[in-house]
């Protein structure tokens, strides 16, 4: 039996403008070490909610919520933010890297930012997740020089960066074109393959979908 | 938490932004490079104007008037002591104008710790006999050393050399009586005492205060010059001035030392009181618009910060999302306020310095002010302390409220924005 990573008990979320909507009814579901789960459903239906609420980022619901085996519900900013950094990693629909910073500084930053290891040792590690995706020589190449499908791709070794539990993904191949999205999917399924990643991707792309282990497919705010 | 991180991603985040950090940082080099210029100028002037009245007046002078005497026989009398006594025309009684056992007095000053320096003075009435007119004028008797020493007696001499004075019969003369008289250094003058005794006496020189009243009537000599010229002996002082450690104890000073002697005692506050209300003011307002220019410059770093923050809104919600929280954010935008704050200050004090060295240059020249040529600066580091902690309390609080804002940022919003 393998272990269980997140754990999601009747989560209800509403939302008060402009009127009280419930978007999330009475969510409940686990994932355990080493799934690839896809997310999917009509646009509204409440998933990139849900995602928000499983990243610990919005904590305004209602329900519980347990990362680790540990309850994530109503634990401080701090606590929270300390627990992204080291056991999420997160990968947008749109890239979010910080332009300020080069391809490789911007893979750094949460291993930094972590301060388990020293920065030589990180910027080793960094190299290393570049090379996974091919992307070593623009390794010194300013965020905003990087093309969209190379700054996906620095993005999902960012989130990499710090070993995580977890990687969630809000639409990662929603802005790219299909080569590229080939490309992005191609990664995450040797990411779970080759080194057992647990993954929790929102998509509305069939076709990424149903090359994932485990699909939660949502209507209305429920898991059907 | 790491600061190394933190510093680097706020230089990161400044140099993206590097054209407003400079303005910033050139508002506040601005203002404090004005703050140091204004006050080095303001209280350089300050101090001459102070010292051209303070430094040459004692903090304590002991003197005897010449008035009646406060205790007249029929208030002394029992018959008469409790009943409202009215006597007309009062003379003053022959009281000495000289100060009695002098030499003791002095002794027990010059003992005392908090007395700088202690030097007599005669004051005499003369009339300088030039031709057929005679020119009434005041011949201070001074001891030329201590005079040098304690009321920097030198820097007002502006020909001739004072230390001729030390000779007997020889005069220093107030530039405007000299003037009056067509004396050259070198002449010889004559004077008559007010008791009618007359003396030849040599100009070894010309007295300038800038305080016009003063030179035409004031005119220095040797103690035993005058001592000779009235006839008296060498114990003859009219005045003991005295100088303090801090000037600040001269009033206490002075009312206890007039009751040990039991003579007159003048203290500089109550002589010259006007002059330090004056100095204050004139702080007081160089004070305020340096501090305005920095409140105005605070201002501009609260907008760019603000601008900055708006513009990075993005930037903040990725690093909330990757877990740094909101204390991290707060010192983000905190350092670079603070960085602001202190490239510019640290700037500004340097070119502050630079300006007040400029001041320093540009000619000053009044007849009134012999020994001043340039414009006066104060180079006090003490305004170089204010103006560099004021550059960096104004940065951190027009840093605050940004700083605040920003770590409030919810990465959800900005996310979902999208």
């Amino acid at each position: 039996m393998r272990p269980t990573v997140l754990q999601a008990e009747n989560i209800d979320k509403f939302f008060y403008n402009p009127t009280k909507t419930q978007v999330l009814k009475k969510v409940s579901f686990e994932i355990k070490k080493g799934e690839f789960i896809s997310v999917v459903g009509k646009s509204g239906c409440g998933k990139s909610t849900l995602l928000y609420i499983l990243s610990t980022m919005d904590t305004d619901y209602q329900g519980k919520l347990s990362i680790d085996n540990q309850l994530v519900t109503d634990r401080s900013a701090d606590h929270l933010a300390k627990l992204r950094n080291e056991k999420i990693g997160f990968v947008f629909q749109f890239h979010y890297l910080l332009n300020e910073f080069s391809a490789l500084e911007n893979i750094m930053i949460p291993g930094l930012k972590l301060g388990k290891v020293s920065r030589e040792e990180l910027e080793h590690r960094a190299m290393e997740k570049l090379r996974i995706f091919e992307m070593e020589e623009h390794a010194l190449k300013k965020a905003n020089q990087l093309s969209g499908g190379q700054k996906q791709r620095v993005a999902i070794a960012r989130a990499l960066i710090n070993d995580p539990l977890l990687i969630m993904g809000d639409e990662p191949t929603g802005n790219l074109d299909k080569k590229n999205s080939d490309i992005v999917y191609n990664k995450f399924k040797e990411l779970t393959q080759e080194f057992g990643q647990t993954m929790l991707i929102v998509t509305h792309d069939p076709e990424f979908a149903a090359g994932t282990d485990r699909t939660i497919e949502m209507e209305d705010g429920r898991v059907i | 938490m790491k600061w190394s991180l933190i510093i680097e991603l706020s230089k990161a985040l400044m140099f993206a932004r590097i054209k407003q950090t400079a303005v910033a940082a050139v508002g506040v080099m601005f203002s404090i490079t004005m703050f140091v210029a204004l006050l080095g100028f303001m209280n350089g002037l300050n101090t001459m104007l102070d010292g051209l009245v303070l430094n040459r007046t004692p903090h304590i002078r002991f003197y005897n008037e010449i008035k009646p005497n406060p205790n007249q026989p029929i208030d002394q009398t029992l018959e008469f002591s409790e009943s409202l006594n009215i006597i007309r025309s009062i003379k003053p009684s022959t009281s000495r104008l000289a100060i009695h056992d002098a030499e003791k007095i002095i002794q027990t000053l010059q003992a005392d710790p908090r007395v700088l320096g202690v030097s007599p003075k005669i004051s005499s009435q003369v009339f300088f006999n030039v031709g057929t007119i005679d020119l009434t004028g005041i011949v201070n008797g001074i001891d030329v050393e201590k005079e040098a020493q304690l009321f920097a007696f030198t820097d007002y001499i502006t020909s001739g050399d004072y230390s001729e004075l030390a000779q007997t019969n020889t005069i220093i003369l107030g530039k405007g009586a000299a003037d009056r008289m067509l004396a050259d250094v070198g002449d010889v003058i004559q004077v008559t005492t007010a008791q009618g005794n007359r003396i030849q006496l040599k100009v070894v020189g010309y007295y300038q205060s800038g305080l016009g009243d003063f030179d035409n009537s004031n005119s220095f000599a040797s103690l035993a010059t005058v001592q000779k010229m009235l006839g008296e002996s060498p114990s003859y002082v009219t005045d003991i001035q005295v100088k303090l450690k801090d000037l600040d104890l001269a009033p206490d000073m002075a009312k206890e030392m007039e009751q040990i002697f039991g003579i007159d005692a003048d203290d500089i506050q109550t002589v010259n009181a006007q002059f330090e209300t004056g100095t204050q003011i004139r702080t007081l307002i160089s004070y305020a618009v340096g501090i305005t220019l920095l409140v105005v410059s605070g201002f501009g770093i609260y907008n760019i910060l603000n601008m900055m923050i708006y513009e990075k809104l993005d930037t903040i919600a990725i690093l909330k999302a990757i877990g740094f929280n909101s204390t991290d954010v707060n010192r983000i935008f905190i350092t670079i306020a603070l960085s602001i704050g202190l490239i510019g200050g640290a700037v500004g004090l340097i070119l502050g310095f630079l300006a007040c060295l400029g001041i320093d240059q540009v000619p000053f020249e009044t007849d009134a002010l012999p020994t001043i040529n340039t414009f006066p600066v104060d180079y006090n580091p003490k305004y170089y302390l204010i103006g560099g902690s004021f550059s960096l309390i104004t940065t951190y609080l027009a840093g605050f409220f940004p700083a605040r804002k920003a770590s409030s940022v919810d990465p959800v919003d900005i996310i979902r924005g999208k």
